[in-house]
């Protein structure tokens, strides 16, 4: 596989293409994190469960690259899955699970995604090897880290 | 889409293959390998590639020569000082005009900045009396720029006008991106100070209409401050052909290193007007409650300068100057033409301003349907070409055109046709890598 297929893999121009968790409502606290140097942008809101102390689901709108857009997808899927699996995280679990996110993306290649926490997310580990588009796949997840953090 | 494009100076024949390849083998990095592939490099209207002899030029200085300029008395002083002044003149004979109207600056950015800020403090009561105060502005005046300009043209005026009272107005383009003419005859009027302009666009690489503007703007009594950043490593640039009173460029566009700035300046404009920022060098007398200051050009450097990055730019001058820049014209036309013609095959690929009257650089910045920029200068990478993908510090402009960012492609001096083609051979796979047949929308 080229570097490029990598980076591109079929699953990251599916979601891309054809983006999971869109949609904001009127109210929603969001995030709008842009990335000045492409004109990516997106706008994050979490959604929360009863009690407000576990996150259900992500929801967005944006434009932009497809490694941006796709992330975005690929992070609301997450999300989606681990709630439907009966495992909302809480704050802090969601924000380790970004933490590991960003350091798998800022590694060059050498700490990939994990399958088994991150899901179809995992195919985000080809961006690794792009310094230049690093930002652009951490946007959506910085736009979560944004809120977790102004909750916190 | 071929004949838009300027006329070749009949004195002047593109350079051969074989002068092209000999131009070449000066750029030690044109040698090398991305991606396995040989370096295309087409994004010099970001930063040129550099000659052997301003490596060198630049290298030899702080091997040898390096002291401080204008200040000392040792020989390396004396040495670094005949040095930074030789460039100086070298960089006002290849624009035709005298030395001490030549300020080095960090860069244009700083240079266009120098200007606005000189004419916000004159506009203060600041600076060499009624000859300063000739420059004041106030509210009813009006600064004019275009709708085209690089941010670094469009934001110091915004500021100055912000800080003065005056009004900000722009010279609209039309869809096909060339400038509004029939509106800047109506824009430009009396109340006009400052027309503020671009000489080639660095998204659509169109030259402007100089020879319209200019004289509406003489008819007002405005300064006009040129923008010579893509055009200066392009085409010949005489400013006082132009009947400019100011023009900037950055010597990195021109073969030099980064970090140095030009900024020629009419003779009795950089006399009156004030310094933008203050300190050593470019004083007479200092007391304790006030100070006087040198004249232009040593009133506008002040602090040690960028003085082996000055050195590196009269050593590009000179590069460019064997070549000689008439030369350098006709072949990157023949350059340009080819990359039209070459884009306006590919399907589902949109070239900015392409139907612009106005001649253009070899330059072209493209919007791939269904493709993000970023994405499709991806593809690119992975054949080793070098492409700006973004919106090229004109995001006004890049609005304008209903997009946020698009792909470009630039031309140096060192571009061979065989680069241009590869290059247009990479922009039609973009969309069949990304699924995307021909026509069909993601």
């Amino acid at each position: 596989m080229s570097g490029l297929e990598q980076l591109y893999q079929q699953i990251i121009l599916d979601h891309s293409k054809h983006p999971h968790g869109v949609g904001l409502e009127a109210g929603d606290e969001t995030s709008h994190q842009r990335n000045p140097v492409c004109g990516d942008e997106i706008t994050l809101a979490l959604r929360w469960d009863a009690t407000g102390e576990r996150v259900t689901g992500i929801a967005w709108e944006g434009s932009g690259c497809s490694i941006s857009q796709a992330s975005a997808s690929l992070l609301s899927t997450l999300a989606k899955e681990s709630t439907d699996d009966g495992w909302s995280w809480t704050p802090d679990e969601f924000t380790a699970l970004i933490h590991e996110f960003r350091e798998a993306l800022r590694s060059r290649g050498t700490i990939p995604l994990d399958e088994e926490t991150f899901g179809d997310a995992a195919a985000l580990s080809g961006v690794s090897k792009f310094v230049a588009r690093v930002k652009c796949a951490m946007l959506a997840w910085v736009a979560a880290e944004d809120l977790l953090q102004r909750r916190a | 889409m071929t004949d838009v494009l300027p006329a070749a100076p009949s004195t002047a024949a593109p350079l051969s293959a074989g002068e092209i390849d000999a131009v070449r083998q000066r750029f030690p990095i044109l040698s090398r390998e991305v991606n396995g592939h040989p370096l295309t490099y087409l994004d010099t209207a970001a930063t040129a590639q550099k000659p052997d002899v301003v490596i060198e030029a630049e290298s030899a200085f702080y091997r040898e020569s390096n002291a401080a300029v204008h200040r000392g008395a040792h020989t390396l002083a004396g040495e670094a000082t005949e040095l930074y002044e030789d460039a100086r003149l070298t960089v006002a004979a290849f624009l035709g005009v005298d030395e001490h109207e030549i300020v080095f600056t960090s860069h244009a950015t700083e240079a266009l900045n120098l200007v606005a800020y000189a004419l916000g403090t004159a506009s203060i009561g600041r600076g060499a009396g009624a000859a300063a105060a000739e420059f004041a502005l106030g509210p009813g005046d009006e600064i004019v720029v275009t709708e085209l300009e690089h941010h670094a043209n469009l934001i110091p005026w915004q500021e100055l006008a912000a800080r003065t009272g005056a009004t900000l107005r722009f010279i609209p383009v039309h869809d096909h991106g060339g400038l509004d003419l029939d509106a800047a005859a109506s824009i430009i009027s009396e109340r006009t100070r400052v027309l503020a302009i671009t000489h080639v666009s660095n998204v659509t690489g169109a030259v402007t209409p100089l020879d319209v503007l200019v004289p509406l703007a003489r008819a007002a009594g405005a300064l006009v401050v040129l923008d010579a950043c893509q055009s200066a490593p392009h085409l010949p640039l005489r400013p006082r052909e132009l009947d400019v009173d100011i023009a900037v460029f950055s010597g990195h566009n021109l073969y030099g290193p980064p970090g140095n700035g030009v900024l020629y300046g009419r003779a009795a404009l950089l006399d009156a007007l004030p310094p933008f920022l203050y300190g050593g060098s470019m004083i007479t007398t200092v007391t304790m409650e006030k100070a006087e200051y040198l004249p232009s050009p040593q009133r506008f450097e002040p602090g040690t300068p960028r003085i082996a990055q000055a050195i590196g730019l009269a050593a590009a001058i000179r590069f460019v100057q064997e070549v000689r820049m008439e030369r350098i014209a006709a072949t990157e036309h023949v350059l340009g033409e080819r990359l039209l013609a070459g884009l306006s095959t590919v399907p589902d690929v949109r070239v900015l301003g392409a139907g612009s009257p106005e001649p253009r650089v070899a330059l072209a910045s493209i919007v791939v349907d269904g493709v993000h920029a970023h994405d499709a200068g991806q593809v690119l990478d992975e054949v080793g070409i070098a492409a700006r993908v973004g919106h090229h510090c004109a995001q006004p402009l890049h609005r304008r055109f209903g997009v946020t960012a698009s792909l470009r492609l630039s031309a140096g001096l060192y571009t061979t046709e065989a680069e241009l083609d590869r290059a247009v051979e990479a922009v039609a796979s973009i969309r069949p890598f990304f699924g995307l047949s021909e026509g069909e929308q993601s």
